[in-house]
C-alpha cells in the first residue's frame, strides 16, 4: 500500500465518521440572514414602544399596555417563523450541495437536543408573561436558546457551542439591566447570529 | 514493526466505512447506511453480512409502523479490531516517513 492510498483510506474513515455524526448542512448565510430578521423586527418594536424621536434622557415607556404587548408577542412570533421557514430552506439547498440527506438520524438527534430547553424556555416565557414578569422574558428566551444551541452543538459545527454560550452570558446580562432587553436581544439574536454565519460561511463554504 | 494487525476486513472500502459510521454513532439503520454510503441494498446488505460473520456487528430487527427496520451496532469485538486496523495503518505510515 502505497503513500497515497493510505491517506485516502483514513480520509474516507474521517469522512465517514463525520458524515454520520454531524450535521453540516446549517447554512452560514442563513445566520446572516436571520440575524438581520431579528435587527428588523427589532427596530419595528423601538418604534412601537417608544416612537420615531426619542432620546436617551429618561425612561418612562412601559409595555404594559395590551395593545403593546399583542403587538409585540406577534412581531417576535412573525420574526421567528420566517428565520425557522429561511433557516430550513437554505439548509435543503446546502444539503443537496454536499450530498447530505437533510432528515437523517443525525438532523433528528440535533432536533431532539434542542427542543427540550427551546419549549421549556418559550413556555417559561409565555408564563411570565401571563404573570405580568415582563422583565424576565427577554433573558430566559436568550438563556434557553443558548441551552438548545449548547446540546446541539455536539451534532453539528462545534461554532454553535459558542454561540450558546454567548447567548447565555446575555441572557444573564440582561438580567442585571433591566429595562434594556431589547439592546440584549439586538445583540443576541441579531448581531452573534450575523457574526456566526459570517464564520461559518467563510470558513466551511 | 507489527502489521499483525492489519485487518484484511476492512479491506474492502464499503465494509470500512460501515464501521466508521458505527464507531461515531451507537446505531444506525439500514436505509440512512444505504444513503450515506450511496450503495446498492446488494452491496450493503452483503457486507453488513460479512461484518456479522466475524462477530463486528450486531443486528436488531424490529417494525416500525408495520415497516422493517434493522439497526446495525458495532461489538466490543469490532471496536477493537477497528482500532486494532488504526494503529496498522498509523504504523504503515510512520514507515514510510522514515
Amino acid at each position: 500500500m502505497n503513500q497515497k492510498d493510505l491517506i485516502k483510506e483514513i480520509g474516507h474513515i474521517r469522512s465517514m465518521m463525520e458524515r454520520s455524526s454531524k450535521f453540516l448542512s446549517i447554512s452560514g448565510l442563513s445566520g446572516v440572514l436571520i440575524g438581520f430578521y431579528a435587527l428588523i423586527g427589532a427596530a419595528l418594536a423601538y418604534i412601537k414602544v417608544y416612537g420615531f424621536k426619542s432620546g436617551f434622557d429618561y425612561r418612562d415607556h412601559y409595555v404594559t399596555e395590551p395593545g403593546v404587548i399583542v403587538y409585540l408577542v406577534c412581531l417576535a412570533v412573525v420574526v421567528l417563523l420566517v428565520s425557522l421557514l429561511t433557516g430550513l430552506m437554505m439548509a435543503r439547498r446546502k444539503a443537496k450541495k454536499i450530498g447530505q440527506q437533510i432528515w437523517n438520524p443525525t438532523s433528528r438527534s440535533l432536533l431532539f437536543a434542542m427542543i427540550v430547553p427551546l419549549v421549556t424556555g418559550g413556555l417559561l416565557a409565555l408564563l411570565f408573561v401571563a404573570k405580568g414578569f415582563f422583565g424576565l422574558v427577554a433573558s430566559t428566551l436568550l438563556i434557553f436558546y443558548g441551552l438548545s444551541l449548547n446540546a446541539a452543538s455536539i451534532y453539528t459545527f462545534k461554532e454553535v457551542r459558542w454561540l450558546g454560550i454567548l447567548e447565555i452570558a446575555l441572557g444573564l446580562l440582561a438580567l442585571l439591566f433591566p429595562g434594556y432587553g431589547l439592546w440584549f436581544w439586538v445583540a443576541g439574536f441579531g448581531l452573534l447570529h450575523i457574526i456566526y454565519g459570517f464564520i461559518v460561511h467563510k470558513k466551511y463554504e | 514493526m507489527d502489521f499483525s494487525l492489519y485487518d484484511k476486513v476492512f479491506e474492502n472500502r464499503i465494509r470500512l466505512q460501515i464501521m466508521s459510521v458505527l464507531m461515531a454513532n451507537d446505531d444506525y439503520d439500514f436505509s440512512s447506511l444505504k444513503e450515506l454510503l450511496d450503495v446498492t441494498d446488494g452491496n450493503l446488505a452483503a457486507n453488513l453480512k460479512t461484518l456479522e460473520k466475524e462477530e463486528y456487528i450486531t443486528i436488531e430487527k424490529s417494525f416500525i409502523d408495520r415497516k422493517p427496520n434493522t439497526r446495525y451496532r458495532r461489538t466490543a469485538k469490532g471496536e477493537k479490531a477497528f482500532e486494532n486496523h488504526l494503529t496498522a495503518l498509523e504504523n504503515l505510515i510512520k514507515q514510510q516517513y522514515k
